[in-house]
């Protein structure tokens, strides 16, 4: 076998390896979608972030618009502070709020974000308090069983089954 | 009594032994690689026979795997209406475990089993030796180059195997069960990570490489040169190799995928 | 091939006709058994000398230490004047540039074609470009006859041809000292006589020196300058031409040089009494 016929085989065979790298991180995995791009950060504080894990995304109107940083725990409030990397091109009003939601019935929890109506827009480095914490399992429980209660107690009490949707869980 | 104590005594100075033996042999190796990179055709050569030889093994062997993880997924996932996560599971079962598992000892048993007898063979012709007597290093020529082909063949067959077996697992999936196509896709792509499952399944090829490769030129060069010695080297080598690849897979594994 | 006579008898050799020196070496593999028991030998520069002896004497082992394969447990072995160090790689490489070594079966590299394993040191050890190359390949190969056979490959050859292809690679840089392991070892009568042909005519045109390790009396007698005799106990039996070896009064010489079965080399391997082992009464 000629030298240079091995090391055109050789060449093919790396090649096949590279596109095979290629075709499992475009086709097979997120990195098409959202790769890092230019980002700039807000700090945004819940009282309980629920199972809501780093690198899951930020959404708007079910649109990817960001990440999650990092999730790390306020020692003076004890709440979750969770620095979310938003696109640079994304902008939302000072008065939006953030919830953290479930994607489908047993999907993973993204944060959501809900635009408010404000002229003024977040800057990076903002830090953001309105926000909702994820819905927590036990207390849609309990608070289900004491609507039940109260149901079974005043006729004129209406129904406070939480509306959000799916449930949180650890 | 004392007759069995000695015994175990010597047994463990035995193993500590080989292993300073293993070491210094791989300390050798890795020392011969700098000269051995400076004439790259000889790692090219290797790359050739050990890589590319094993191409069509592992790609066989990948879209087979891929075939019967869509099939077994599929029933699995189907009781609990999860079907469409079918592309997802199975991305992750090849890139995360069975693609540098399953590369890793069908390379040693194939690729292995060859480096083995070759250097067996050679160490037996005195082919080693005439090397060393015309101040030629067998190491830098012989063994390095073969070391450092086994390093980078290993990760390219094992991206290769995790693809074919994506495909096949596609082929079967969406044309034979009919899960969608589209869903097969956006699940996969939605759940599956560059960095944490791509890359720590190509750090572990890589690491597979290590030890395939090591163990092979290791039994090769220390078999007896006899035909038997040869024979059991090339067994020794399959059995040591899949057993280090399998241990070292739960090490990473533990390591790699813990949740955090 | 008319027959080559021993050129002019090895007379005492003094410091600087001496090419290989081996004084009062001591050597084992391990500890258990000592393969050379304080030998001391002198190869005269550009003699040719054989070293006889039965299997497992040592000679092999002496072409090792000559190399510096392996250090001497005691003694030193001397090249050229200059002592052995098997530690010190640069003096090895310097060494080893210019010995040749013949192997007992070739140890020819399978994977390369006879045109490339003569080429082998030529490309590892020079610089020179690819047509300078096949002409001196060409012409080490046409030393030995073997010049139509450069694009076979090893598989393709006899173990004569073999042998000769080997030769021709041990000598493709011109080296001044050539060692010979067992190079008459399962030739045919043919291919033996070419092989002790060659090794006269190439020591006497290049003026190297040649060892040579056998158990082919005969064909070394045919043309070595001098001889040394060793013994399965490591150690030098005699030495002398081979006019003073084969008129030895020494048995142990005469059994060894006219291959006779029993002798000071006792045939029967040591055994309890013939009949203790089949129930005989004596």
């Amino acid at each position: 076998m000629g030298k240079k016929s091995v090391e055109m085989l050789v060449g093919i065979f790396v090649l096949l390896g590279m596109a095979g790298l290629v075709f499992l991180a475009l086709k097979a995995a997120n990195l098409g979608s959202f790769s890092g791009g230019d980002t700039y950060t807000l700090k945004a504080y819940f009282d309980n972030i629920g199972a809501l894990k780093v690198r899951a995304p930020v959404r708007s109107a079910g649109v990817t618009v960001g990440r999650v940083a990092s999730i790390k725990l306020d020692p003076k409030l004890y709440q979750g502070v969770v620095e979310l990397a938003i696109q640079r091109d994304v902008q939302f009003p000072t008065d939006s709020s953030l919830r953290i939601l479930t994607s489908g019935l047993l999907g993973d929890q993204y944060v959501g974000v809900e635009p408010g109506a404000s002229d003024k827009m977040w800057a990076a480095g903002d830090e953001i308090k309105h926000t909702q914490s994820a819905v927590v399992l036990e207390s849609l429980i309990s608070q289900f069983l004491f609507s039940k209660a109260a149901d079974a107690g005043s006729a004129t009490a209406s129904p406070q089954a939480a509306s959000a949707p799916g449930g949180g869980r650890k | 009594m004392t007759a069995m104590i000695s015994a175990v005594g010597r047994r463990t100075l035995e193993v500590l032994r080989i292993l300073g033996h293993h070491a210094t042999f791989f300390v050798e190796i890795l020392r011969a690689c700098p000269a051995a990179l400076r004439r790259p055709y000889l790692v090219i050569a290797q790359i050739h026979a050990i890589g590319n030889r094993s191409l069509v093994i592992i790609l066989a062997s990948g879209l087979s795997v891929g075939f019967v993880l869509a099939l077994q997924m599929y029933y699995a996932l189907v009781t609990y209406g999860a079907s469409e996560s079918l592309g997802l599971i199975v991305n992750l079962s090849l890139t995360r475990e069975l693609g540098p598992v399953v590369t890793a000892l069908l390379f040693a048993g194939r690729a292995g089993t060859s480096l083995t007898a070759e250097i067996g063979l050679m160490k037996a012709g005195e082919q080693l030796a005439a090397m060393d007597m015309m101040a030629v290093d067998p190491r830098s020529r012989v063994l390095a180059p073969r070391f450092l082909a086994g390093i980078v063949s290993m990760p390219i067959l094992a991206i290769l195997f995790s693809s074919i077996g994506i495909l096949g697992a596609y082929v079967v999936a969406v044309l034979l069960i009919g899960v969608d196509a589209g869903n097969f896709w956006s699940i996969m792509q939605s759940g599956v990570d560059v960095r944490r499952d791509i890359g720590n399944g190509i750090v572990k090829s890589i690491v597979f490489g290590f030890i395939c490769t090591f163990i092979a030129l290791y039994q090769g060069y220390e078999a007896d040169a006899t035909p038997e010695g040869v024979a059991h080297g090339t067994t020794r080598t399959v059995v040591i190799a899949s057993l280090g690849v399998l241990m070292m897979d739960f090490v990473l594994t533990a390591l790699m995928f813990s949740t955090p | 091939m008319a027959e080559l006579h021993a050129t002019a008898a090895a007379t005492d050799l003094s410091p600087d006709d001496t090419m290989v020196e081996i004084d009062h070496v001591v050597f084992g593999y391990n500890a258990r058994r000592t393969i050379l028991n304080d030998v001391s030998l002198s190869f005269g520069r550009g003699k040719v000398t054989a070293i006889l002896g039965g299997s497992g004497c040592g000679k092999t082992t002496l072409l090792r230490l000559i190399g510096g394969v392996y250090p001497p447990n005691a003694g030193s072995v001397r090249v050229d004047g200059q002592v052995v160090d098997c530690r010190d790689n640069e003096q090895l490489f310097a060494l080893r540039r210019r010995l040749g070594m013949l192997f007992q079966f070739g140890a020819l590299f399978t994977d390369l074609s006879v045109f490339d394993n003569v080429a082998f040191p030529v490309r590892e050890h020079t610089d020179l470009d690819e047509a300078m190359i096949r002409d001196i390949v060409l012409m080490k190969l046409n030393a030995v006859g073997l010049r139509g056979a450069a694009p076979l490959r090893i598989s393709d050859l006899s173990g004569g041809m073999a042998r000769r292809v080997a030769l021709a690679r041990a000598i493709a840089l011109d080296p001044e000292l050539l060692l010979y392991d067992e190079p008459f070892a399962g030739l045919d009568p043919i291919s033996m006589s070419i092989a002790a042909n060659l090794i006269r005519t190439l020591n006497d045109t290049t003026g190297a020196t040649s060892i040579l390790v056998s158990h082919d009396v005969d064909e070394c007698f045919s043309i070595c300058d001098y001889a040394y005799l060793m013994s399965s106990q490591g150690k030098v039996v005699a030495h002398g031409t081979a006019r003073q070896l084969t008129d030895s009064e020494d048995p142990e010489v005469r059994q060894f040089i006219r291959g006779e079965p029993d002798g000071p080399v006792r045939f029967h391997y040591p055994a309890r009494p013939l009949a203790e082992d089949f129930g005989v009464s004596a």
